[in-house]
């Protein structure tokens, strides 16, 4: 049914949303890595004038077994009000949620009791690959026009090329390919846009093969993981540009597009160097005339270690690579969160001036070496890192799981990765949450991936209006 | 043209221009993108020429075959085509589906003459426009080409009123409310706008009879 007044979580500008209500709860993908029991939405109480305030309140069980829950969206958001196709009465309702392993789609209602959220529909990984010809589904966006799925693999036993899918906005189902011309564009990972410019652009990880068992060193040393931004036009389809970060840079992944519709640039967080083991983070933005290129704006070297304490992947080397494997801007475009997974930090930079950032705050949680406790907890030594980053609207808030990718959890954290959420107040000093540190059995024995908040977040969103 | 025909087309002018996915909003967000008064302003002509081509047509085809056939045929299938499109429009949960921010005029002028066909503007005229053609009786011929004036005088005066209606609104929109006035003022006009089809096309029938 539709609505007689716009959804109120949608937001014509990014200055409405970030001023809009505190979140009160947060949904975060959960999955079993054995696959013997069922991946789940774990819903968290975020308000923290609530008695149950950083607990898990509420768990959706999926159907099967094995998907390996991994990022997930919303069926609309605020880019329903571009002016263009505008239908500003859909509902903010339903969560889009991808097996990244079993390649089936899920789509969750949490209207009726937004604890719980109930799931109204299954598409089986034929679904997708006879429609769109993809398997291996990863990022979900709400478009103008339909919910946009991107895809890390082929179907019917290709291993690629991966791309985008669209699904329909009402009935969910898969509508086919989205790509008219892909260009060169074999690898695939996440994808976002600058709708009012009608760009869109992608970022590469790896075939299924390439990831599914694991991170292969020769193809690592080899510099065949992705290493280059796509830029695509977003209303003919076609691809544009390649932009090539240099074969050392392998894997870019996380895109964060600046919120301000008038702007034309966006971050990329690139995983590692082969060269030295150090992660970076990119800016996009309009080179002279027409084009596009990316500029090194963020490098964070490896941390030499005791080959000892080092897993058997990196004894050869002696360090532990940070492993830039997410990144979060917020909705004001002027913090930058980063993510190094591999040696327990999470860093943030003011992105005013986004090609000079400036760091302005660290928190240290896990690591591969270090083990660094929680406050709440300072007696647990923990495993992971800060990995998925989530921005609240407001910019007051960001949540943190730990979990990467089943596979690569094992061998970089080969004594087990555990689960953990955690929340950083950003006010000042950046500061943890002693009242909020969900962990181990409170996730029922499941890795915790992304986390989305109830009424959007900095990752869910894209403005028409500035 | 009777002053019951100027205030129908008027106040329909009035209404589609206020609809935002008529036009108005985009020549907001075009402007807000530009950060300009003038790239807002230089959206509505073509806008506005897109609606006046959507809405020429069903004006034309009007007058056309009501020189060929019986203006009580016209009204009525067209009344009924018309309650049939409003009914649908009220059942159905489609919306328009566009990409692309990034228009030239042209291109501008032929996304409103979609997004004013796909939500029927022409059809909405056809009580006025039909009662228009019927009150000719001379040659078929000479019937058709003043018909088709007279139509098109009718379509250019709700136009007129649609564009202006839309420049006062994206004219606040931009410079007093800011697009917060969205979240709070975009009322769901698709329901109204569904029931005004169908009234309309029982109101052709009705005139006929």
């Amino acid at each position: 049914m539709a609505l007689l007044r716009p959804d109120p979580t949608f937001y014509p500008s990014p200055r409405e949303a970030a001023a809009g209500p505190m979140e009160q709860l947060a949904y975060v993908a959960a999955f079993d890595r054995s696959a013997t029991r069922p991946d789940a939405i774990a819903v968290v109480d975020v308000d923290p004038a609530s008695a149950s305030y950083g607990r898990v309140v509420g768990w959706t069980d999926l159907p099967y077994l094995g998907d390996e829950l991994h990022h997930f969206g919303w069926n609309a958001c605020s880019s329903a009000l571009c002016p263009t196709a505008a239908h500003p009465h859909v509902e903010r309702r339903y969560l889009i949620v991808p097996g990244l392993r079993s390649s089936r789609i899920h789509v969750l209602d949490t209207k009726e009791n937004p604890r719980q959220p109930k799931v109204v529909k299954v598409l089986g990984p034929e679904e997708l690959a006879k429609r769109a010809g993809y398997s291996r589904p990863h990022t979900i966006h709400c478009g103008p026009d339909g919910i946009y799925l991107s895809a890390l693999g082929g179907a019917d036993g290709a291993d690629g090329p991966g791309g985008i899918a669209v699904l329909d906005h009402t009935t969910f189902e898969v509508r086919g390919a989205w790509e008219a011309d892909r260009g060169p564009q074999y690898l695939a990972y996440d994808f976002w846009w600058h709708l009012t410019q009608d760009v869109l652009v992608t970022s590469e990880w790896g075939t299924p093969s390439m990831v599914e068992d694991g991170i292969v060193g020769e193809l690592l040393l080899g510099r065949k993981y992705g290493h280059a931004l796509h830029f695509w036009d977003l209303r003919s389809r076609r691809h544009v540009q390649r932009v090539d970060l240099g074969d050392q840079y392998q894997m870019p992944l996380e895109l964060r597009p600046a919120h301000d519709p008038t702007k034309q640039y966006g971050f990329v967080g690139v995983v590692i160097s082969v060269e030295d083991l150090s992660a970076s983070v990119w800016v996009w933005h309009r080179s002279d005339g027409d084009g596009w290129a990316a500029t090194k704006v963020i490098d964070i070297p490896a941390e030499p270690a005791d080959p000892a304490a080092l897993p058997d992947l990196l004894k050869p080397f002696g360090a532990v690579p940070p492993l830039v494997t997410d990144i979060a801007l917020s909705v004001d475009d002027r913090s930058l969160y980063v993510s190094c997974w591999g040696t327990g930090e999470l860093k943030r930079y003011d992105v005013t001036d986004p090609f000079h950032p400036r760091e302005t705050g660290s928190v240290r949680l896990g690591g591969i070496v270090r083990r660094t406790a929680h406050p709440a907890r300072p007696d647990l030594p923990l495993a992971g890192g800060p990995q998925m980053v989530e921005v609240s609207r407001d910019g007051q808030r960001v949540y943190l799981t730990n979990s990467l990718y089943g596979a690569w959890d094992d061998q970089f954290y080969p004594d087990g990765v555990g689960a953990w959420q955690a929340l950083l107040h950003t006010s000042g000093e950046l500061r943890l949450d002693e009242r909020f540190f969900p962990h181990g059995d409170d996730f029922r024995g499941l890795r915790v991936h992304q986390t989305r908040l109830q009424g959007g977040d900095a990752s869910s969103d894209s403005y028409c209006f500035p | 043209m009777t002053v019951a025909q100027v205030v129908a087309l008027v106040g329909l002018g009035a209404f589609h221009g206020a609809n935002p996915a008529m036009g108005w909003l985009f020549a907001v967000a075009r402007g807000l993108q530009d950060r300009s008064r003038a790239a807002l302003c230089r959206s509505l002509p073509p806008i506005a020429a897109g609606h006046l081509g959507s809405v020429a047509v069903v004006a034309v085809v009007v007058a056309v075959t009501g020189s060929i056939v019986a203006s009580t045929v016209v009204a009525v299938v067209g009344g009924l085509v018309l309650v049939g499109f409003g009914l649908w429009r009220l059942l159905s949960t489609r919306h328009f589906r566009w990409v692309g921010m990034r228009l030239s005029h042209r291109e501008l002028a032929g996304w409103s003459f979609l997004m004013s066909s796909a939500h029927g503007a022409g059809l909405m005229l056809l009580p006025v426009l039909v009662v228009g053609a019927g009150a000719h009786h001379h040659q078929h011929s000479v019937a058709a080409a003043d018909g088709a004036l007279d139509g098109l005088a009718a379509v250019a005066l709700h136009t007129a009123a649609m564009f202006l209606t839309a420049g006062v609104v994206a004219l606040l929109v931009f410079h007093v409310f800011g697009v917060g006035i969205l979240r709070r003022a975009w009322f769901n006009l698709d329901r109204m706008w569904a029931v005004v089809l169908v009234a309309a096309g029982l109101a052709t029938v009705a005139q006929a009879a």
